[in-house]
């Protein structure tokens, strides 16, 4: 792994922290206000705020994970160079994708 | 207790095999004496290697019942298992014959690592002095001991899955170095070590600290030298 790479998947774990939290929280409440599909769209639906928490969370998750996915074909396969770039890429953008479907349907549809 | 030990030891290069041999129990026996016993006594084209038989020169590391170890200070009383020791080649490193690794990649990474001091000074300048307290100094000194043995690069999983990380021992020696005030080759050393296969290639599994024979924790060495070479990279120093 590269110094760059290794300082970027860090900085997105300290900043994924705080979203962790209002992430669970929102869960715990959730739950304790009888959880439905209803209520969920209720509260995100049309919502900037939820569309831009869950916009960053979908983006920190999808640089984080990319990473370390590199690292694990790295250490398991014998990937190197412009495939585990690749790879990475590959992933991220996969992340992304799904992870932008998922808030465009909570929020948007 | 038996009066004699079922040794099973490598034999062969690439492609080889586990031979057995039967050792006299003696008092105090190493497991070096078990493997010298088998050359002197029983197959004089055993191959092993060592010199000075007392835990300085690092030379005599093997593999004793799937752990690296350093044999010359192991006793075979604290290693024997159900009456019976397994003597092999030490790991992550190519065979030459029998017990002997070839060192080369091991040793060439010290090198990559920039494990050589780089003086600052000639010698018509002034002794520097290092006060021994001084933080500097002080991880040095919990580093500095390192007997070049191979046992933490043979016991680390990151090296097995990644033949170009440079492993416990070369960044070890490379901390000590970042943290000699007479040096002057950081710049390089850290660039050397940031590089990819260098410090941030390590897991933090402490395999290493585990296994090292002088209660070393190269681990720690490591995470020394990432927090460094972050705060070159922050500071413009690291490119």
């Amino acid at each position: 792994m590269t110094l760059r790479l290794y300082l970027l998947q860090r900085l997105t774990a300290a900043l994924m922290v705080p979203l962790i939290v209002g992430h669970l929280a929102t869960i715990i409440y959730a739950t304790h206000h009888g959880v439905s599909a209803a209520e969920i769209l209720g509260r995100t639906r049309g919502s900037l705020g939820w569309a831009l928490f869950y916009g960053l969370f979908v983006l920190l998750a999808a640089m984080h994970a990319s990473i370390g996915v590199r690292s694990v074909a790295a250490d398991w396969t014998s990937l190197r160079g412009r495939p585990l770039t690749i790879l990475m890429w590959g992933f991220g953008v996969l992340l992304l994708l799904l992870g932008a479907r998922a808030i465009y349907a909570v929020v948007a549809s | 207790m038996s009066d004699v030990i079922a040794v099973s030891i490598w034999r062969g290069r690439g492609e080889g095999r586990y031979v057995d041999y039967e050792v006299p129990r003696l008092d105090s026996q190493t497991v070096l004496d078990v493997v010298t016993y088998v050359q002197r006594h029983l197959d004089p084209t055993l191959s092993y290697r060592f010199a000075c038989r007392v835990g300085v020169c690092g030379s005599c590391a093997m593999t004793v019942n799937g752990r690296p170890r350093w044999t010359c200070r192991t006793h075979v009383e604290k290693v024997v298992a159900d009456g019976r020791v397994e003597i092999g080649p030490l790991a992550n490193l190519p065979v030459v014959k029998d017990l002997a690794t070839d060192m080369t990649r091991f040793f060439e990474k010290w090198q990559q690592a920039k494990g050589a001091f780089t003086p600052s000074k000639t010698r018509h300048d002034k002794v520097a002095h290092i006060m021994p307290a001084s933080p500097a100094r002080v991880e040095v000194d919990k580093a500095i001991e390192c007997i070049n043995c191979g046992v933490c690069y043979a016991a680390c999983d990151s090296v097995r899955w990644n033949p170009d990380y440079l492993g416990p021992a070369a960044l070890n020696r490379a901390w000590t170095l970042v943290n000699d005030e007479r040096d002057a080759g950081n710049k390089a050393r850290l660039a050397a070590v940031a590089a990819a296969g260098g410090c941030h290639s390590c897991h933090t599994h402490q395999s290493c600290e585990q296994h090292c024979p002088q209660a070393i924790n190269p681990t720690a060495s490591i995470a020394g030298l990432k927090q460094r070479t972050l705060g070159a990279y922050w500071s413009g120093a690291l490119t």
